[in-house]
């Protein structure tokens, strides 16, 4: 598969402390990729570099290269606003905004210029449907996002994120927060955006790895310790703490 | 363990044995009865403030003119001012008050330089008031030799205004969820676009509180405007004029209480009195109106 993202060499301190470690790695397109490793590992804060999120956060910094489909993405003449919108974010509690169900859904395309209702219309019925939310609300548009339940929430962020037509979708441990039921119908989304966007999630729960994606990425203080295809990790990693990570024996 | 309490039956859930269950009874009666010692206060003061003015007052009252000799004046020219110097000081002090506090919440470094401004900022929307009567003074009267003017009274009661607006807006942006921020954001907004489409929406109960408290504070305010407006008014109504003397209802209150020479200034008195109250309580039901609409909006 083609790689989409290349990672090359990736140092990132918050202040002094190192938090990666000489990170390199690819993410191919159109397939989706996991982290997976203990807490505080840092595949969060990779994930995070990937739409410069940390950006947020004084006293970051990067040394090294993370190209998004041939681009630097740090050098000067990238506009972070740009790449947010190729490169989009669900986060682990759902954060809807205090607004209606419609106006979280169109506020990405607002930012960037859309004003037409039509064209805003059609753009929310879309990105429900492909965040499988459609059917549930399409009679509630105008209601409040926050009277849906947890898992409505986080598929409407997901809707969310989607309308603004992104080509990366970044889920930051997406369903942690969430009943069972609410993260099966999430991984199963999961699948079957997967044939138009490239997606990167962050999980601590193997099993999910395992399940849905299909290059795993095992972290361990700040570095990578082994990727490959996730049916060879999990069934014969090449790393001793691979294979003790995934067994149980620590985290 | 010890053996006396095994020996009881293990299922009883009886009272404990010290003297904690009896001190918070205690203290839960006296947090009740202060309360409503409090509350009784605060309505028998009202009562007690309202009973002698709020039966006598007429519409004459509120828009005839004062006398100076004569029984039967009013309180017009000066419940216009007040109201016309409150508008004023709020439309320089709000966008300022909103900057200032946006730039602390959302921009300004973390640094000793900031932390001082902050501690800057807390100490003037606490001092007296009566010092930015004297700085009205030394910078309208003395500086600009304009003398006691409506303008001048309501530039000083903004800069009383600014401290307390800068402070409450700061506190309302700083308490929006970063989890709000951190969602705009990733969806490539710029800073501008999510402090005006997030931020401040979602800010807007406090935004509005610290806004109607600022103004009930200023309506009521004296020291200023008799330092910088004077207490006189040029004696007609609906005078829109900048450079007239500013007296406000406040200051007649306390004019016509401590000065007047005219036979029912007690009565005037209480009448002004209630008008002032009656005025500041509408103050704070009218803000609460759009705070209760955006909050039905907004529910879940």
């Amino acid at each position: 598969m083609k790689a989409l993202i290349e990672i090359d060499k990736l140092n990132l301190f918050y202040g002094t402390f190192q938090a990666l470690k000489n990170v390199s790695m690819e993410i191919p397109q159109r397939a989706i990729t996991a982290f997976i490793g203990p807490s505080g590992c840092g595949k969060s804060t990779l994930l995070r570099t990937l739409n410069r999120m940390n950006d947020m956060i004084p006293g970051t910094r990067i040394e090294g290269k993370i190209a998004v489909g041939g681009t630097d993405i740090y050098s000067g003449e990238v506009h972070v606003e740009t790449l947010r919108k190729k490169v989009g974010m669900v986060f682990q509690q759902p954060n809807p905004f205090p607004k209606s169900i419609y106006d979280n859904v169109a506020y990405g395309p607002r930012l960037h210029g859309i004003r037409g209702k039509k064209q805003l219309d059609e753009i929310v019925e879309s990105s429900l449907r492909a965040a499988a939310l459609w059917d549930e609300v399409k009679d509630h548009l105008k209601r409040s996002a926050l009277s849906i339940s947890g898992g409505q929430q986080q598929r409407l962020c997901i809707a969310r994120a989607l309308a603004v037509e992104p080509d990366v979708l970044l889920m930051d441990e997406a369903t942690s927060a969430l009943d069972p039921i609410s993260t099966l119908k999430i991984e199963e989304l999961a699948q079957e955006l997967k044939d138009k966007y490239t997606i990167v999630m962050v999980t601590h729960n193997m099993h999910q790895a395992a399940r849905v994606s299909h290059q795993t990425v095992f972290f361990l203080n700040g570095e990578v310790v082994e990727y490959s295809e996730t049916e060879k990790l999990f069934s014969d990693p090449s790393d001793q703490r691979t294979e003790d990570y995934i067994s149980g024996r620590f985290g | 363990m010890n053996e006396s309490t095994r020996s009881e039956a293990p299922y009883s859930f009886g009272k404990r044995n010290s003297s904690s269950a009896l001190y918070d009874r205690i203290f839960t009666g006296l947090v009740w009865g202060i309360g409503i010692l409090v509350i009784l206060f605060i309505v028998g003061l009202l009562f007690m403030l309202l009973k002698n003015g709020l039966p006598k007052l007429t519409w004459d009252f509120l828009y005839s003119i004062p006398s100076e000799i004569e029984e039967g004046g009013g309180i017009g020219p000066a419940l216009f001012n007040s109201f016309y110097l409150l508008a004023i000081s709020l439309i320089i002090s709000i966008p300022i008050g909103l900057a200032a506090g946006i730039y602390l919440a959302e921009f300004a470094p973390n640094n000793k330089l900031i932390d001082f401004v902050r501690i800057c900022v807390e100490g003037l929307s606490s001092v007296p008031s009566i010092i930015f009567g004297l700085f009205g003074i030394a910078l309208f009267v003395e500086m600009f030799q304009i003398g006691l003017t409506i303008l001048g009274g309501a530039i000083s009661l903004a800069f009383l205004n600014l401290p307390m607006l800068t402070r409450i807006t700061e506190e309302s942006i700083r308490a929006v969820p970063v989890e709000m921020k951190n969602a705009s954001f990733a969806l490539g907004s710029t800073h501008l676009q999510t402090i005006r489409r997030v931020l401040i929406p979602v800010a807007l109960n406090g935004l509005i509180t610290g806004i109607c408290l600022t103004a009930g504070r200023a309506f009521g305010e004296s020291a200023v405007i008799i330092l910088t407006a004077g207490v006189t008014t040029s004696g007609v109504m609906w005078d829109f004029n900048l450079f007239s003397p500013g007296e406000t209802l406040a200051v007649h209150l306390w004019y016509v209480q401590s000065e007047a020479i005219v036979p029912d200034a007690q009565e005037i008195a209480q009448k002004a009195t209630s008008v002032l109250i009656f005025i500041v309580l509408l103050i704070n039901i009218v803000f609460r109106v759009p705070l209760w609409l955006n909050s039905r909006k907004t529910k879940s």
